[in-house]
């Protein structure tokens, strides 16, 4: 039997928890203070994921702002922020918009709304990408 | 004359603005500096906002849209790129932008939305060079999120905030490594799942107890020795410690925006940096009102929308005459509770007071205690309410609701901190 200690990330209060392994299953799990901070946990222990929120380069230069509309595998951040970057978005966009397909189990989804500047080109491109 | 003119359009202008739209005022201006609507929230790219206002989880600009989908529905006006310059105590408000130059705006009421900035270097006073690479952090979000640029690749981090947490995260996941959070204290002030997401995810090492105490580098930065901090924050000799960097982000406290409100004559509480207000979060100025970051620096923005509304609904009230002062309570605290909001309760209603208490406590029992006329005894305190918690820190900010009956007769209240045995 093992224990591991961590820290709820579902909301602001942040309970600390421990859960209770017997071999890859889940025992018990303590700490938390509602439901979810329970589902998290064996979430957590047994696969754990995140939501990752990023930006992505548009056709002009600007950058908007994205994020997986589900939780990914944590493992696959890295990989995952490599693939966003390598593309850019055609504009416009509005919030909600998806804009990469399954991702690592999620679609990539744009969280602003945004229009082509004006002037194109008025943006230089920057060191990021 | 404009009935209501609200002064900065982030969450707190946003937010009252279509809570004075809703209590039936028409003639409202929102006057932005900037050239969108949201402020700060446009570059918090990273989620956990609106669980309480909406609850779902949702990013910055996520949560700044949903508030300028009603501002743009309501068709409340907006003067973009306007720079508001002066504020007079009987309303007459001065601003400048590029196609009216300077004109002046009459108001009946004035909501005070501007925000906070950031404490900068200067402020610190770390011996060393000026080179380039040291950004505050909120400096080096902007940067990365809205305009695509990495400001440095090899990153020490002075402030364990969640400003400081987030752009952890944000600059590692943008490809750069950083070396270390620093922290002055012996805790972090950040969110503990933020410490869990950001730091612990990515094996960053939080530093506690460990400042930066100088900068190395001619052009570029080109290190900082940092060394570990005593029970009185100062640096210890001889436990300096050269770290090799290019960017150093300071995360190091947000300071109310509050030029105008002290042009304008309106007093200040030296604590939080923001106007003394009432429970209808007016200021001394009868029809200035002020919410948000400018007021007193919030951890989560559900929080700010929550008190704008409390704002734009009494801004429309008194632009109605409608808004009554029935006593005059002032609120004091303890020296364990660093501040309270509002400072004055002039109505007697159900009051909910926000604060924030000065170090980390386990086991504390929050006592309101009052004094008074009638059958309250003049110059003794007692306790008219109490509540325990479990634990308290001093980056989350607490509440009390008080019940309209324990006000009357009161003439002064006191919250107090009380550390119960565990």
């Amino acid at each position: 039997m093992t224990e591991t200690s961590l820290t709820c990330i579902i909301c602001p209060m942040g309970c600390p928890i421990t859960v209770r392994l017997e071999g890859d299953s889940v025992i018990k799990i303590t700490g938390n203070t509602c439901k979810r901070g329970a589902a998290y946990a064996e979430s957590e222990v047994c696969r754990p994921v995140r939501t990752l929120t990023t930006t992505m380069r548009c056709e002009d230069g600007q950058m908007l702002s994205v994020k997986t509309r589900q939780p990914i595998p944590r493992q696959h951040l890295a990989d995952c922020m490599r693939l966003i970057n390598a593309h850019t978005v055609p504009l416009p966009v509005s919030v909600g918009d998806v804009l990469l397909k399954d991702v690592f189990g999620s679609d990539i989804v744009a969280t602003e709304n945004k229009s082509a500047l004006a002037a194109a080109g008025a943006l230089p491109m920057g060191l990021i990408h | 004359m404009t009935d209501l003119v609200i002064i900065g359009g982030g969450p707190a202008g946003m937010g009252a603005a279509v809570a004075a739209y809703e209590s039936g005022i028409r003639d409202i201006l929102i006057l932005e500096r900037d050239e969108h609507l949201g402020g700060i929230l446009q570059q918090c790219i990273h989620n956990g906002f609106g669980l309480h206002r909406f609850g779902e989880e949702l990013t910055g600009p996520e949560y700044a849209w949903k508030y300028e989908q009603q501002i743009k529905e309501y068709q409340i006006p907006v003067k973009y790129k306007t720079m508001v310059l002066s504020l007079s105590p009987e309303k007459e408000i001065t601003a400048s932008n590029a196609e009216e130059g300077i004109f002046t705006i009459r108001a009946k009421a004035v909501v005070l939305a501007m925000g906070c900035r950031e404490r900068p270097r200067g402020a610190l006073n770390i011996p060393g060079t000026r080179p380039v690479g040291i950004y505050s952090a909120g400096t080096a979000q902007k940067l990365v999120n809205r305009k695509g640029y990495l400001p440095g690749k090899e990153v020490v981090i002075l402030g364990s905030g969640d400003i400081g947490l987030i752009m952890a995260r944000r600059m590692t996941l943008e490809g750069a490594h950083v070396r270390a959070v620093c922290e002055l204290l012996p805790y972090s002030g950040g969110l503990a799942r933020n410490i869990a997401q950001c730091l612990d995810d990515f094996g960053i090492p939080l530093k506690l107890s460990h400042t930066v105490v100088q900068i190395h580098g001619k052009e570029r930065l080109t290190g900082v020795t940092i060394a570990k901090t005593d029970e009185k924050r100062r640096p210890i000799p001889g436990t300096g410690e050269y770290v090799p960097c290019d960017t150093l982000l300071l995360s190091v406290g947000l300071i109310p925006e509050n030029e105008l409100t002290l042009q304008a004559g309106i007093p200040t509480d030296p604590v939080t940096g923001g106007a003394v207000v009432n429970q209808d979060r007016q200021t001394e100025i009868p029809g200035i009102f002020s919410c948000g970051n400018v007021l007193h620096v919030h951890d989560l923005v559900d929080f700010v929308s929550l008190e704008a509304e409390i704002a734009g609904k009494s801004a429309a009230a008194y632009i109605r005459g409608q808004l009554v002062r029935e006593c005059s309570i002032p609120v004091f605290t303890d020296d364990k509770i660093r501040y309270a909001v509002p400072q004055k309760i002039t109505r007697l209603e159900d009051t909910t007071l926000y604060f924030r208490v000065g170090s980390r406590y386990r086991n504390v029992k929050f006592r309101v205690m009052g004094t008074g006329n009638g059958e309250h005894s003049r110059n003794v305190y007692e306790e008219l309410y109490s509540v325990k918690k479990y634990r308290a820190a001093p980056g989350e900010m607490e509440t009390i609701k008080i019940k309209k009956e324990l006000l009357s007769g009161i003439s002064e209240l006191k919250l107090i901190l009380e550390e119960t045995p565990t």
